[in-house]
């Protein structure tokens, strides 16, 4: 089946002509309709557009033009990446009409490496939540297991490249909305290092903390997508202006002597035995094939949570302002100015929004600004020299990537146990660096996530051990059992 | 009026000025859309300045030059570190609902500026230069129940400079903002119009028992839209204050806004209504590294400013005092000034006619020197006939005028219209026979001793000449002959 295709293995077989864009787009497409009712992973499927565009560039490719490095691959972005004339919602109902006017940065870069967009994902609203239950639409399906959630916020990607309805995905991670999911889905995400990759047209969330990255089907189809959209952007202020390297030359199958922290913090209570069991026998791989691992210790982990929920609903008020029914969006009919912005804002946004608009507003108030949000900043400084410290010895960090595998929808109804979810990706985002979640293993249907988490800039490093993790793990890949028209349970 | 003067003389007026001024850059502070005024509506605009979701703001390097450079020219220390804020607040001009402004870090702190009121000078002190982005424009509906909004003034850049409570009074107000205004002048990062909006002055204003230390509750004065309009706020307010405080009451903190209809201020909103704008560092920009050569680069490219020039033309030009401030006030004058005095001999000529016909001319047609035709060239040729005799003072007005509406060099102007002084004694006398017969009670009169006669008789020569005849000739010729 194409659709089951990893991008290096369609990649190939469009360079040998075995295959065409339009095949792998009318695959992709086909998946879409045969598993899509089960696992919602999207929010708007953008078929015509994808035939056309794929269509091009196999005539192109037929006339022997140069291509793109991704040329000819079908792809979907998260629905908080601006698309040209490509609604773009946030899974949200304020933004259910917003056509953005312009592409986002990655979304240009992937369009000049040649590839396909399918459509747009599902999320957890404006990226605020680990289960996508918090879109306004619907929530999307773990393909492993269709009555549990596919973690999020980014989970519409996770599912979408898990069910193989797209051969690779964008998510964005402002605390694990990436590598959560990819856990979930048992798919390999990344979350570049802070400034790695622009983020210009991606919508903010938390701007400190966002990043973009990709959801694919195994290592070296991160380190290829990796290439496409790592890159200075004179759009992004926080973009970095740091000489991306070719990730796949990274894959060259040799750990020996790489050293390995495991951070005890990350093994601590609340982390279920399945999760550490299967971890620490990944970690087993690895030292078998020539890595040095030693317990450490990173003695802020435990502000991680605290510290994240006052800097991104800070960042977060103000960056969701905008969303007034003045120039765009949902606008609700009111007799004055100030009550369309509250009956806009009320109606427009969901709880979980509204939730943290109110924890931000208040940490950022005058009398409390010095004991919530600065406070936070400075704690933010003490996780990030945890890391610092940590990285003088290791090369990179091996941890649980979620504490749990996919849980049942519905079934988390506290607020904080939900925030619990990203206690161990977190960290990341504070000190800004890059970490990947890849697949160890399963607890019954379920995969469980390991995540390696890197110095600044050193993706090389974490891509190197994940695909020598993933060259000698044991474990097969395989594809979800989907589309035998099961319908998934409301 | 007796109670007003003695009230006032009872207390003492302290005032802090915060004025905005418009950074003339070709693009936006944030975007490369351009900053021309008075474009059709939403015509300058992208998803920057817009707001729209997933832009980000890239900051213009130029605004940040031309922020130093004016708070350079206002003494400023620039301190190496500087980071940009947003100020939260929801209004349908300001797109993202923050304007990105700076708190606590701003481009420059601790300048002055001096100030000349009643022969004494005065320094101000200037607290901070912080940079910030211009809102969009709202458009209330003529008819209906609408507003519309414009977005072309959004994101503009912006400096707003922050006096010290050091003013007094408010035509202290009013000669810290002209001096203000020449010195943004000077340095050309502005256009500094307040009718256009380039400039915008609010004013911070309490008054105390005189002698006392400690300063009076203030109220915050907005929408005085002219330098009058400020100096009216100012009074109005001060005299509201102590009227408040007579009569046993309590000056509260609030903001108040002018209204210059009425001429009175009222009360916007009180200290409790205020906003918490819960500024917090732009998480989208990076801080402002300023780099100690480039500071010294712009210092370096700042021109003479208005205080130095003032002295130099009294001590080396020979200018009166008077002259020399009404010169240096605008640079247009002064750079105009010291081209015309470098090609003639008097600069006391030059300054009378600058002050004089060409400031009178100016004001009549609402017009900048820098926006006429006339050069320092034209004003040098002028003097230069007339000193050679070629045309009388006279004729030299009527040049003028018509040297200003066409900008042909006088001597041009003078060769066209024949205007070139008579100074032939022939054709004078003949002339003055005319008169003499013509005007026999005036040349009775003069002969029984009325010696102001002649000065009509003069005059009759004048006009029969059109204005040509040397009057110094005439009069000796009609001498002579009576």
């Amino acid at each position: 089946m194409l659709a089951k295709l990893t991008v290096s293995e369609a990649l190939a077989k469009l360079q040998k002509k075995e295959v065409s864009s339009r095949e792998l787009t009318e695959a992709a497409l086909s998946r879409i309709a045969d598993v899509e009712q089960e696992v919602k992973a999207f929010v708007t499927v953008t078929k015509e557009e994808a035939l056309t565009a794929a269509s091009i560039l196999d005539d192109r490719r037929l006339k022997g033009e140069t291509l793109g490095l991704l040329a000819g691959i079908p792809m979907a972005l998260k629905d908080n990446m601006c698309t040209k004339g490509v609604r773009t919602t946030c899974s949200s109902k304020i933004l259910h009409n917003f056509v953005p006017p312009y592409d986002a940065t990655v979304a240009e870069l992937l369009k000049s490496a040649g590839t396909v967009l399918l459509g747009k994902t599902n999320l957890d609203e404006f990226a605020m939540g680990s289960s996508t239950e918090n879109s306004a639409y619907f929530t999307t399906r773990n393909p492993w297991d269709t009555r549990c959630v596919p973690g999020g916020s980014s989970g519409g990607s996770a599912a979408a490249v898990a069910a193989d309805e797209a051969f690779f995905s964008l998510g964005s991670d402002t605390g694990g909305s990436i590598r959560q999911p990819a856990a979930f889905c048992g798919v390999v995400g990344m979350k570049p290092t802070y400034g790695r990759v622009s983020r210009y047209g991606l919508i903010a969330f938390a701007s400190s903390l966002d990043q973009i990255g990709p959801f694919t089907k195994d290592v070296r189809d991160c380190a290829l997508v990796l290439n496409a959209i790592a890159a200075h952007d004179s759009c992004d202020s926080t973009s970095a202006n740091v000489e991306a390297p070719d990730y796949t030359s990274f894959l060259d199958g040799n750990v020996k002597g790489m050293k390995i922290g495991v951070p005890r913090e990350y093994f601590a209570e609340g982390i279920e035995g399945e999760v550490k069991d299967a971890v620490r026998k990944a970690l087993d791989v690895l030292v078998s094939l020539g890595a040095e691992a030693e317990e450490i210790s990173l003695p802020h982990t435990d502000y991680g949570i605290p510290v994240y929920y006052l800097i991104a609903p800070a960042e977060a008020s103000s960056n969701l302002a905008r969303y007034d029914g003045v120039q765009y969006g949902f606008r609700a009919e009111a007799d004055n100015l100030l009550d369309m912005y509250k009956k806009t804002r009320s109606q427009g946004f969901g709880a979980e929004v509204k939730r943290r608009i109110m924890l931000g507003t208040y940490a950022l108030s005058s009398g409390y600004y010095d004991a919530y949000y600065l406070k936070a900043l400075k704690v933010r400084t003490l996780i990030k020299k945890d890391f610092d410290r940590a990285f003088e010895k290791y090369d990179v960090i091996l941890t649980p990537t979620a504490p749990t595998v996919a849980f049942q929808a519905g079934t988390v109804e506290n607020p904080l146990t939900m925030y619990l979810n990203d206690i161990c990706t977190i960290p990341a985002n504070l000190a800004g660096l890059p970490a990947l979640s890849i697949p160890c293993g399963f607890a019954g249907k379920l995969p469980i996530g390991l995540q390696l988490i890197g110095k600044h800039f050193d993706e090389g490093s974490i891509l190197r051990v994940a695909y020598v993790y993933e060259q000698n793990s044991g474990i097969e890949r395989r594809s979800p059992e989907l589309g035998k028209g099961g319908v998934a349970n409301e | 009026m007796a109670k007003g003067v003695s009230l006032m003389s009872k207390y003492e007026t302290v005032i802090g000025l915060e004025v905005h001024v418009e950074l003339a850059t070709n693009t936006k502070i944030f975007c490369s859309c351009p900053t021309e005024f008075g474009k059709a509506p939403n015509t300058h605009v992208c998803p920057v300045c817009l707001g729209f979701p997933g832009s980000l703001p890239v900051l213009n390097k130029r605004a940040v030059e031309f922020a130093i450079k004016a708070a350079l020219a206002l003494n400023c220390e620039i301190p190496s570190f500087a980071k940009f804020d947003r100020k939260n607040y929801f209004y349908p001009d300001l797109p993202k609902a923050y304007q990105i402004s700076q708190f606590d870090l701003p481009v420059a702190v601790n300048g002055h500026l001096e100030i000349e009121v009643g022969g004494q000078t005065k320094r101000i002190g200037i607290t901070r230069v912080h940079m910030e982005e211009d809102a969009g424009k709202l458009v209330h509906a003529e008819f209906g129940d609408y507003s519309l909004t414009d977005y072309n003034r959004t994101g503009v850049p912006l400096i707003e400079i922050v006096s010290e409570p050091d003013i007094r009074s408010a035509e202290e107000a009013k000669a810290y903002l002209e001096k203000l205004k020449s010195i943004i002048q000077y340095t050309g990062v502005s256009d500094v119009k307040m009718e256009e909006g380039s400039l915008r002055c609010d004013a911070n204003v309490s008054i105390m028992l005189k002698g006392s230390t400690e300063f009076g509750t203030r109220s915050e004065i907005k929408n005085m839209n002219s330098f009058k309009a400020v100096q009216r706020g100012i009074e109005y307010e001060v005299k509201r204050q102590a009227e408040v405080i007579e009569s046993g009451g309590k000056v509260v903190q609030e903001t108040r806004r002018w209204d210059e209809n009425k001429g009175v201020t009222y009360s916007m909103r009180s200290k409790e209504e205020a906003h918490d704008y819960r500024y917090f560092p732009d998480p989208d920009l990076v801080p402002v590294i300023v780099d100690r050569s480039w500071v010294d680069e712009i210092k370096a490219g700042l021109p003479e400013m208005p205080d130095s020039r003032r002295m130099r033309y009294i001590s080396e030009m020979g200018l009166p005092e008077y002259d020399a401030g009404v010169i240096t006030a605008s640079k247009a004058m002064a750079d105009f000034f010291e081209a015309a005095a470098a090609g003639y001999h008097d600069a006391k000529a030059v300054s009378n006619w600058l002050m004089g016909d060409i400031s009178g001319y100016l004001n009549g047609k609402g017009k900048e020197l820098q926006d006429t035709d006339l050069t320092p060239a034209h004003l040098v040729e002028l003097l230069k006939l007339q000193d050679d005799g070629t045309i009388s003072g006279k004729i030299a007005k009527t040049v003028f005028e018509e040297m200003f509406a066409s900008g042909k060099m006088p001597g041009e102007i003078v060769k066209e219209r024949g205007l070139v002084q008579i100074s032939d004694e022939g054709a004078i006398a003949a002339i003055v026979d005319d008169v003499i017969a013509n005007n026999p009670q005036s040349v009775e009169d003069y002969r029984n001793g009325k010696e102001k006669a002649i000065g009509f008789l003069v005059g009759q020569v004048m006009k029969l000449s059109k204005g040509k005849a040397n009057p110094g000739l005439a009069n000796k010729l009609l001498k002579e002959k009576l």
